[in-house]
């Protein structure tokens, strides 16, 4: 089944933030005055409607159990693969994307679905004391972004075609490979709306 | 929001970061565990964070005596033993097991009802915390004190321990009531209603803005079955937390899962059907009318 117009990016709305990562998305789509409808993604039909997708913030388990559960872990997989679909990840996103895990990974039985060629730790900075907020610069913006890290990964090393668009203290925040975008920040939570544009971007290209 | 974009500098314990940490929480099942054991059934089972405490308020209900904040050292073995975020409870009012809470690295605190409370006067206030808190309301007054005091997250009070979802519902139903009912008021009826239901001024004017509370809100107290945690949120709840009502089960693990399925699905009638198939015994529970006014739980704190 082929995406039929208006052109859609889908949030998957099975645990996390993911009514702030929709209205993000509209904000950014609005703001760069594209035709996108947002959607939110909770099974089979509704991934396979979607140009492009949103793995919000959330626990990275528990979003994992449920992509499995409902058959959808396979889906996506295989759309990024075969038909390059782009895919955003967030925190939890971004610790599914990549190739490689840390002890967590191992421990909960999680099978990473392994676009970004790049080694996950989760939570790099430690519990919910450690969170923190500082400005970071990304690679193709031009003024600092605002980021949120709420017990956030990183990917400790990257290699292959992973592109880093941002680090702070030596850990990777922000990447990018092919068509997939991961940032262990959350930009969904400030008014900033630069990275979502930056998405919306690839997708459009 | 200001955001100041500076690259040096690092903020720590921000209103942004305790709000943000319970929104990561939403669409999910916290469970109550009272050893690690449990607590790696529940991650097991795909729960977003575990609420360590001593004793589940089903059996603190049935015992009586004193609750207290659990044995720091089985917080510490749960916080070893699972990767999700682990909360625990303190007493209303008791900031000092709230301190002792944060400095094992616990996630988030809650000032429970279900534990005999410390402070006759004040609730904790939780603005002074790196950490964020998550507390027990009835109604928008409730809610907005404690968000006032810092509260990062609010969960209906429910009457923990009983199984019987009628006073979460009760609570639910209240708030959406209440909140409501702010659209129509100016700002001279927002000050009357403010005083009235005893709620600081700067808060109703947050919520009357937003159509909804500024923090995320969770369903508690007394949800035992999948239907229970997807009435909850088909009536506008943000996630769920289910205290006595697994592990006193006869398959918590099954019905952990069911409740993790029925959350995200909950307005999916053909998977609410299928999850619920076969879950054996839920706990026996006692109706929340049957318990004499005094002994209620929700009526601890103000």
């Amino acid at each position: 089944m082929r995406p039929v117009e208006p052109k859609r990016i889908g949030v998957f709305a099975l645990q996390g933030d993911v009514s702030e990562h929709i209205s993000a998305m509209k904000n950014a789509v609005r703001s760069l005055g594209y035709e996108y409808e947002v959607i939110t993604i909770r099974n089979k039909d509704e991934l396979e409607s979607v140009n492009a997708a949103i793995l919000p913030g959330g626990e990275s388990t528990t979003i994992y159990r449920l992509l499995v559960n409902f058959g959808l872990y396979d889906l996506l997989k295989e759309r990024c693969l075969d038909t390059k679909m782009p895919v955003f990840g967030t925190c939890a996103g971004m610790v599914l994307l990549a190739k490689e895990g840390d002890e967590q990974v191992r421990k909960t039985e999680t099978r990473l679905i392994g676009l970004v060629d790049a080694k996950v730790r989760r939570n790099a900075f430690g519990r919910q004391k450690g969170s923190f907020e500082t400005a970071v610069e990304i690679k193709g913006l031009n003024e600092p972004f605002p980021a949120v890290f709420i017990r956030a990964p990183a990917y400790e090393k990257s290699w292959g075609r992973a592109e880093v668009l941002s680090t702070f203290r030596n850990n990777i925040i922000m990447a990018k490979q092919r068509n997939v975008l991961v940032s262990a920040f959350h930009p969904e939570l400030t008014n900033d709306i630069r990275v979502h544009e930056l998405f919306l971007k690839m997708v459009e290209a | 929001m200001v955001f100041e974009l500076d690259l040096k500098k690092l903020r720590f314990g921000t209103e942004l970061l305790k709000r943000g940490f319970a929104k990561m929480q939403k669409g999910g099942v916290v469970m109550d565990v009272t050893n690690d054991e449990q607590a790696r059934i529940a991650e097991e089972a795909g729960a977003v964070a575990v609420m360590a405490l001593e004793r589940v308020p089903a059996d603190i209900r049935a015992e009586g005596g004193v609750a207290r904040m659990a044995d720091p050292q089985m917080i510490v073995k749960i916080i070893e033993t699972v990767t999700i975020p682990v909360m625990a409870k303190c007493r209303i009012g008791h900031f000092a097991e709230a301190q002792i809470l944060s400095t094992l690295g616990v996630d988030m605190v809650d000032e429970s009802e279900v534990l005999t409370p410390a402070d006759p006067f004040d609730h904790v206030y939780k603005k002074d915390f790196i950490i964020p808190f998550v507390c027990g309301c009835r109604n928008l007054g409730e809610a907005c004190r404690r968000i006032g005091e810092g509260a990062a997250m609010i969960r209906t009070k429910g009457e923990a321990g009983t199984g019987d979802v009628v006073e979460a519902v009760r609570h639910m139903k209240t708030l959406n009531r209440e909140i409501a009912h702010l659209k129509d008021l100016g700002d001279e009826g927002m000050k009357d209603y403010a005083s009235e239901i005893n709620a600081p001024l700067d808060v109703l004017h947050e919520v009357k803005k937003m159509g909804r509370l500024p923090v995320v809100n969770f369903a508690a107290g007394g949800i035992a079955t999948p239907a229970d945690a997807s009435l909850m949120m088909q009536l506008g709840c943000d996630g769920i937390f289910v205290g006595s009502g697994i592990f006193k089960s006869g398959d918590p693990a099954l019905l952990a899962n069911a409740i993790v399925e029925a959350t995200t699905h909950f307005d999916d009638p053909q998977i609410l059907a299928k999850v619920s198939k076969g879950l054996g015994a839920a706990m026996k529970g006692q109706q929340a009318g049957d318990i004499p006014e005094e002994e209620r739980l929700q009526y601890r704190g103000w």
